[in-house]
């Protein structure tokens, strides 16, 4: 009964989920101090459109970054759209969407790896 | 026809980054395509209160000056499909946001959505200036105290002189939020009264706010309030105040929270 009541109370207050959030988005702040972090990211990209750039022809708006910073290790995900390489499914070649965020698509390659902190 | 809409307020703390991403949230919760701007740059907390403070890979600052395309920057909403964010930078200052690429960012928003949403910095230097330069509609929030009603007339000053729509001889579109409204205290008469407020201001009323837990929980959750307790006293007022931005006639309420204890159980268990 009691840890049905504690379990009752983790869910109602917010607290804690304050905490949390906080805990790890500040130990990523005070890592990065000041400009760090953010030129790591905007340096990685930079290299890898130029890796990526010396074998196809990419926009840039067709390269997709997404990171999710976690408590141990934060995920850096870069989906990168290669023309040229739908061969196998030519129906799937669809025009490129106006909309912020072009969905994947199936010409996409995934590249996921953990983000050095 | 997109719009942008600054929420600003001169003084700090009032709540218009809670009202951003409240009225933003709502707004895309009513089928508009939205995207939420943070101008506070060096202090962003927009991302903290929509609960994308871990996905930030890009900012408005790597947009203007072309380190990042704004599709890589636009982070989207997990909750509602047609909400988006563009946060600020947090390391870089205030003089990296230029006219000229401010304009550029505004331009491209206004052509991807419907309603564009400045959350501007407290203050009256150049995040302010910047947040409010493009607007065609305000919302001033203003807390029922006398300092915030000043800043707020300060702000309202600038709206109508240093704007581009001011300079052009056009009038911005402005509108008073309440927020914090405490109706216990209005009926003791120890706060400053909704229509001497609106008598000094001269700006018609959007809505009223009353101050709420609710919207302390939702912070702490990462969730616009409109979307973390859509049912609370503070979201329906929120929601109601888009109706009348949508030019809806809403009769002015101040929602309260007397609720029987099984609508309190059952909201707590579905949240």
């Amino acid at each position: 009964m009691s840890s049905f009541l504690s379990a009752l109370f983790k869910k109602r207050s917010s607290a804690p989920v304050a905490r949390d959030r906080l805990q790890i988005l500040l130990a990523h702040e005070r890592i990065s101090g000041s400009d760090d972090k953010n030129d790591l990211i905007t340096q990685l990209h930079r290299e890898i459109m130029e890796v990526i750039k010396r074998y196809v022809a990419v926009d840039q708006d067709k390269v997709q970054i997404k990171l999710d910073r976690g408590a141990h290790c934060s995920m850096l995900e870069i989906d990168v759209e290669v023309p040229g390489l739908s061969n196998s499914k030519p129906a799937s070649d669809k025009a490129a969407t106006p909309g912020p965020a072009p969905e994947k698509k199936p010409a996409s390659q995934d590249a996921s790896a953990p983000a050095k902190k | 026809m997109s719009k942008v809409l600054v929420v600003t307020s001169g003084k700090g703390g009032v709540g218009k980054t809670t009202t951003s991403a409240a009225l933003g949230a709502a707004l895309a919760k009513a089928g508009e395509k939205v995207v939420l701007v943070d101008f506070d740059v060096g202090l962003r907390n927009l991302d903290l209160i929509m609960g994308a403070e871990r996905r930030v890979v890009f900012d408005l600052i790597n947009v203007i000056q072309g380190d990042a395309s704004l599709n890589q920057a636009l982070i989207k909403d997990k909750r509602v499909d047609t909400l988006y964010l563009l946060p600020a930078s947090q390391t870089r200052d205030k003089d990296a946001l230029t006219s000229e690429g401010v304009k550029k960012v505004i331009n491209e928003l206004r052509s991807k959505f419907d309603w564009v949403v400045c959350d501007s910095p407290a203050g009256i230097e150049r995040g302010a200036q910047m947040a409010m330069y493009h607007a065609d509609m305000a919302v001033i929030v203003t807390n029922p105290e006398v300092s915030s009603v000043r800043d707020s007339d300060r702000i309202i000053g600038m709206l109508d002189s240093t704007t581009e729509r001011a300079k052009k001889g056009k009038k911005i579109d402005k509108h008073l939020l309440i927020t914090r409204y405490d109706p216990q205290r209005a009926a003791r008469g120890d706060m400053l009264a909704t229509d001497d407020m609106l008598d000094i201001l001269s700006i018609p009323l959007l809505g009223i706010i009353p101050e709420s837990t609710d919207v302390l929980r939702a912070s702490n959750l990462g969730a616009p309030v409109t979307l973390a307790e859509p049912e609370s006293p503070p979201a329906r007022a929120y929601i109601d105040a888009v109706r009348r931005l949508k030019g809806e006639t809403v009769e002015m309420t101040v929602p309260s929270g007397r609720r029987t204890l099984l609508d309190w159980l059952f909201r707590r268990r579905v949240a």
